[in-house]
């Protein structure tokens, strides 16, 4: 009975390892080959390290060392560090702002403008590119840090303030009641009561601008032109393609540095990671 | 509501509606008018001239424009029909498996990294050599194992090249419908489908008149969602190809005319129609959004 039963399984079984593999084979391509040399690369197929695998010998971090001094590529994954931690920090403070606004605050047109603010997800960035960056341009904002912080910050409150400002809006008002009799200002209320409720809704908000930021390649190459001092890792990546596009050595450590921060991103905060992925998917 | 000042109101939501007006009302609008003006890369100044619907015959005959229309066409028929339907698919099966949790990570992991990352891994998969040297791609060295001649997979056009980079696109985007779609299949209740299964039904009638009505609101999220990626699908073609050999689409000759050509106002022009294309398929995912989020 059980045979049976394993046997009238099989073709479940062996779908799935085939979806499986089909999954696994690139990215495991990319990470052996990363740490070949360059003659084994252009010698063999990675898939033939298998049999000689325990015997050792052949691996070495040598072409993680040549792109991180060499080709610059750790000064591009700092700046895709200093591009994506304060845009992102900028962006899930102004939404955080804005929300509690819409959340909690009387004034006139509330309800028109919280739609117009919501509705400006339909844009997509390639709509903002051409009257942004004369002006950019011409204010010095071009190939700078600031000017790409704001521009994602931008971008990406519509998602973020909806999120935020759905969460906020389920806070108990008897909370507000508390603090107003204790005589609270409206902005201690809001830093003192208001945020640290809010922290969950805030983390799945920052790890999806986080990433969404991180991985990037439009909105950096438009607005930062592909300068090598300001470039983050994508655009250093893709131009390495271009230029060196059979050096298969350095490319494919260079994609696997850019890798690694969003899987550890992915295996850490796996849960956070799913909804702010839902909310990134319509995103401009 | 609390008790505020009304200039407080404005302290906290007028931050994020300057940056909405300036980086993203206005642009779209002025986006728009600049399709109607010449090249160049100013906004709109003394050295451009109004060019009327040049720029938009442009779009529609030009043969590179006519060449990438039709390869978002493919994208979005092939590529999203592929993901939903292996979607479903893995979402069916792995629910049936103990190891169900470790196959959806793997599969899932293409979404957690960047269109440049995947455009990576596959060109490394695509790679080509010339047939008296040893094959170092997985495609090509399985073609020669079987006998076969090394295939230039993104260069032979139109067809095999570009439906190697859609299916680049299905390996990034499954994961995402797989999700979707498996939390809807576990949320049907399980005695529906004992009562049909004792009624006498097969396993494709469950599928055909149980699970398939049901999942029908989950099916028809994904669709709209990924059509949108899809559409707007750059990083992965910018990397592999540049829209070379007869790949090109909307978004990399967008960006092509903008920052190569600098003619802002064929670019504009052909931003409008990417824009034009997903209206129907965002209305949709934010009505979807704003009321799934804010039921909460």
């Amino acid at each position: 009975m059980k045979t049976r039963r394993f046997l009238s399984r099989t073709p479940l079984h062996v779908t799935i390892l085939v979806f499986a593999l089909i999954w696994l084979i690139p990215t495991l391509g990319l990470l052996i080959t990363s740490i070949r040399s360059p003659s084994s690369i252009a010698g063999s197929g990675w898939w033939t390290v298998f049999p000689k695998l325990f015997s050792g010998g052949e691996f070495s971090l040598e072409n993680y060392a040549g792109v991180i001094m060499k080709q610059g590529l750790g000064q591009s994954f700092l700046n895709s560090l200093m591009i994506s931690v304060p845009a992102t920090a900028i962006s899930t403070l102004v939404a955080s702002f804005a929300a509690f606004g819409f959340a909690w605050m009387k004034f006139t047109g509330r309800r028109t403008l919280f739609i117009i603010l919501v509705g400006a997800m339909i844009v997509p960035l390639q709509m903002t590119f051409i009257p942004i960056l004369p002006i950019y341009s011409k204010i010095g904002l071009a190939g700078t840090f600031p000017g790409i912080w704001l521009a994602h910050t931008a971008y990406g409150l519509p998602v973020a303030t909806f999120l935020v400002q759905s969460f906020m809006a389920g806070i108990p008002k008897d909370l507000f009641d508390s603090a107003a009799i204790d005589g609270a200002s409206t902005m201690r209320t809001f830093w003192s009561i208001v945020m640290p409720i809010s922290v969950p809704a805030l983390a799945s908000v920052f790890i999806f601008q986080f990433l969404w930021i991180w991985n990037d390649l439009l909105v950096a190459l438009i607005y930062l032109g592909g300068k090598p001092d300001v470039a983050p890792i994508t655009v250093s990546i893709a131009n390495l393609v271009t230029n060196m596009g059979q050096d298969w050595e350095l490319i494919t450590a260079a994609a696997f540095v850019s890798m690694a921060l969003p899987l550890a991103v992915f295996f850490g905060l796996q849960r956070y990671f799913v909804r702010g992925l839902l909310a990134g998917s319509v995103k401009g | 509501m609390i008790q505020s000042r009304r200039w407080e109101a404005w302290l906290f939501v007028g931050p994020a509606l300057l940056l909405i007006l300036f980086f993203l009302a206005y642009p779209a609008i002025a986006t728009i008018i600049r399709s109607f003006f010449g090249r160049g890369t100013s906004l709109l100044g003394p050295n451009v001239e109004f060019v009327g619907l040049k720029n938009w015959r442009f779009v529609f005959t030009n043969d590179a424009m006519l060449v990438a229309l039709r390869n978002n066409a493919l994208w979005a028929g092939v590529g999203t029909t592929c993901c939903i339907g292996f979607g479903l698919l893995l979402a069916v099966l792995l629910d049936r498996v103990r190891y169900e949790r470790l196959i959806k990570s793997i599969i899932f992991v293409p979404t957690a990294i960047s269109g440049v990352g995947v455009g990576i891994i596959w060109k490394f998969m695509f790679a080509y050599r010339p047939a008296h040297l040893e094959q170092i791609g997985v495609l090509n060295a399985i073609v020669v194992a079987f006998g076969g001649e090394p295939v230039g997979w993104l260069i032979a056009r139109p067809w095999i090249n570009n439906f190697a980079l859609i299916a680049v696109g299905i390996w990034m985007f499954t994961g995402f419908c797989m999700v979707i779609l498996s939390a809807a299949y576990k949320n049907i209740p399980r005695p529906l489908f004992e009562a049909a299964r004792i009624d006498g039904a097969n396993e494709r009638h469950v599928f055909r008149h149980i699970v398939l009505p049901l999942l029908w609101p989950a099916i028809a999220v994904v669709t709209t969602t990924v059509l949108v990626m899809i559409l707007k699908i750059f990083d992965v073609i910018y990397v592999m190809t540049n829209g070379n050999f007869g790949t090109e689409v909307i978004a990399n000759r967008m960006y092509k005319e903008m920052f190569i050509f600098n003619n802002f106002g064929r670019s504009g022009a052909i931003a409008t129609v990417l824009f034009v294309l997903i209206i129907p398929f965002m209305v949709l995912n934010i009505r979807r959004f704003v009321a799934q989020e804010g039921g909460r």
